[in-house]
Formats: C-alpha cells, sequence, structure tokens
C-alpha cells in the first residue's frame, strides 16, 4: 500500500522525498533506471519526514524489532528503531555477522543469494517491521521476513521508501502487509 | 601527529555509567573473522534501545551547534551510527561505500590491510568545499579506513573536524590521525 492513498494522501512531504531521489540510469547494468535514495540523506528536511513518516506510522503498534537489510536498510532501520523505543537488528550478506546466525536463501535475477540474522536478537512473540529503501521483486523482503518468522516473531509490515505500483513477487510477501512511501521515478526531470 | 581523546578522561566524567551501561552491551566474539581476532560485535549494543539511545545522545551532545553539516559513514556499520547522528544535528548523511557500490559518478581512494589494499568511494557532488564534516564508524582499529575516508572528505574541500567511533582497540597504532574522538571503550 501507498503512503499517500493510507492517510497522507496530499501530504507535501511525500514530494519532497520523490523529488530528493535521484535516478541514475543504466546502474548497475544497461537498462535498469537505478532508484539513488543517496541524495535524499543529503537532504536533511527530506530525509527527516522520510523517517518521521515510518515513525508517526509505527510508534503505537507495539513493535519492538525493527530489522534492516544490508546496507540502504541501516540507513533508515535504526533511526525509526531509536525513535519507536525498538531494537534494531541488521540483516546482513553471508559472514558479516560474528556469532551464530540463522540464513535463509533467496532467488536473484540470476543466481541465488542469502541473508543472515544472529541467533537470540530476536524472541518469540515479539512484533516486528522490516525496513529497506527499495522494493522489487520482493525476494529480499520475503527472506527477511521468513528469518524473523523461524524465530517466532511476528511480521506487522515491511516499510520500504521507494516501490513498484504492482509488486511483481507480491505473492511472495507471504500476505505481509507491504508500506511503501513513493514510486519509482522514470528518470530525472533537473 | 596523533591526537587522541577519550570522553571518559575529562569532559565525560559524570557520563561514566552511561558509558559503562554502553560498553557492557558489546559482545567479544573470540576468534572472528579468523583465529585470534576478539571482535567487537556491536549489535549486541542495538539491541538495547536505551544503551544505543545513551551512545547517540553522547555524540549529538558533542557535535551538535559545532556548525557541522556533513556526518559521513564507512560501509556498513558507519550507516547504523552515522544517520541517526545526522539527523538530530541537522547534517547531511554521506556514506562511503566499497567500490561500485554507489551509482553515479564517485571519488576513491585506497587503503592499506593486513593482507592487501581495499577502496572507499564516496559520490561526486556530495560535499562541497569549506563544509565541515565528522566521519563515523563503530569501531577504529589501525585508522587505516578512517584516513581513506578523510582523505576523501579533504579532497573535496571539506574541513574533517573529527572522526567519531564507538569503540578503539588501543593496543593496535593509529598513525596520521589529527583527532579521533571514541568512547572510550576497549
Amino acid at each position: 500500500m501507498f503512503a499517500a492513498e493510507n492517510g497522507l494522501k496530499g501530504d507535501p512531504r511525500l514530494q519532497a522525498i520523490s523529488n530528493a531521489i535521484r535516478v541514475v540510469p543504466h546502474f548497475p547494468k544497461q537498462g535498469i533506471m537505478f532508484q539513488d535514495i543517496t541524495t535524499l540523506l543529503l537532504d536533511h528536511k527530506a530525509f527527516k519526514h522520510t523517517v518521521d513518516i515510518f515513525v508517526e506510522r509505527y510508534k503505537d503498534m507495539d513493535i519492538s524489532v525493527v530489522a534492516g537489510v544490508e546496507a540502504r536498510g541501516f540507513m533508515f532501520g535504526p533511526s525509526i528503531a531509536l525513535a519507536i523505543g525498538a531494537k534494531f537488528v541488521p540483516l546482513r550478506k553471508p559472514k558479516k555477522l560474528p556469532g551464530e546466525v540463522i540464513a535463509e536463501a533467496y532467488e536473484l535475477e540470476y543466481g541465488r543469494d542469502c541473508l543472515e540474522m544472529h541467533v537470540g536478537a530476536v524472541e518469540a512473540g515479539e512484533r516486528a517491521i522490516v525496513i529497506d529503501d527499495l522494493v522489487a521483486t520482493g525476494g529480499t523482503l520475503s527472506a527477511a521476513i521468513r528469518l524473523l518468522e523461524r524465530v517466532g516473531a511476528q511480521v506487522v509490515e515491511c516499510g520500504c521508501v521507494i516501490g513498484l505500483r504492482e509488486v511483481k513477487g507480491q505473492l511472495r510477501l507471504n500476505g505481509k502487509p507491504l508500506y511503501i512511501l513513493v514510486e519509482p521515478r522514470e528518470i530525472d526531470g533537473c | 601527529m596523533l591526537v587522541r581523546e577519550q570522553l571518559t578522561m575529562s569532559d565525560y566524567r559524570d557520563k561514566d555509567p552511561l558509558i559503562h551501561g554502553i560498553q557492557s552491551k558489546i559482545r567479544v566474539v573470540p576468534n572472528f573473522p579468523k583465529p585470534g581476532i576478539m571482535f567487537q560485535d556491536i549489535t549486541t549494543l542495538l539491541l538495547d534501545p536505551k544503551a544505543f539511545k545513551d551512545t547517540i545522545d553522547l555524540f549529538v551532545e558533542r557535535y551538535k551547534g559545532k556548525n557541522i553539516s556533513v556526518v559521513a559513514g564507512i560501509e556498513a556499520r558507519g550507516f547504523i551510527f552515522g544517520p541517526p547522528i545526522a539527523l538530530e544535528i541537522g547534517a547531511k548523511f554521506v556514506p562511503l561505500r566499497k567500490p561500485k557500490k554507489l551509482p553515479g559518478k564517485v571519488i576513491s581512494e585506497e587503503y592499506v590491510l593486513e593482507y592487501g589494499k581495499d577502496c572507499l568511494e564516496m559520490h561526486v557532488g556530495a560535499v562541497e568545499p569549506g563544509e565541515r564534516a565528522l566521519v563515523v564508524d563503530d569501531l577504529i582499529a589501525t585508522g587505516g579506513t578512517l584516513c581513506a575516508a578523510m582523505q576523501l572528505l579533504e579532497r573535496v574541500g571539506a574541513e574533517v573536524v573529527e572522526c567519531a567511533c564507538v569503540i578503539e582497540l588501543p593496543d593496535l597504532k593509529v598513525e596520521d590521525m589529527e583527532y579521533v574522538s571514541h568512547l572510550g571503550l576497549e
């Protein structure tokens, strides 16, 4: 679901956020219009709006876990966690987390990758959200959801700054709600 | 020339209980990523909302009102501490990344590892000349990565005010550091 269609219709913050995102054509390869959030991070007001919108949404939902997907999920997740009083749990590529981990494989366009979470970071019954900068197929988010559910947590929602109107892998989010602030832009106006 | 200041030593004596609270939340994982290394794991700090908040608050208190417009964070654990600090002090956040991660035009700085070399990149145009910047990472060991970070910022004409780290490894030699501040956790 999009923020603009869920209580934030006409909210000027959403336009500011969208305007602050830069489109980089043909990255990492030909044909891909890469949605670059680093320019959003350079715009203090717009970055703050981004975090504020997620915080407003989640602060009264009894969320005790904010899981962020490496690496751009780390740029948004911790600020949200701090503001709502939740723990932050990094979900990382293989071999980055020290200590005992559980791993979840997921499909890429070509091949597979893997997401890991620390054993003991999340307890059974905790209410969790997953944060990332962008959702495309939903493969990474699905792996994140599976990790959390395997330890008995309840994934309340996945929050992304950017997402497509029709997520190709919508079914793969296992019916978990997806909350998206803005749609991808085609090309930079300026 | 090396100047290092530990927050626990002088200005922040009354913060000792906070600092001890933070320190107690950091987990040591022996023999990671290889035998002999006692890895300082900050993920357990992130699991304690109060201790995590105290960590950020200590840095914010130190840096707010100092006209700092840039917080640069080193991939990936610098991405966890940097943005909350940036948001609180009204600065932009600039991610410094491993090669080929940042889209668009970048400048690169090489640095030496124990065996071999690595490289840190920053977006062209992210930082302007004359801006006052902080570099943030979870841990300083040799200072190699932080030096590369400082070089990147100075190359575009920014002034690096300080490097801020949660943890310092005291036994390793830190060279060519101008000014490093950390919470004195070892």
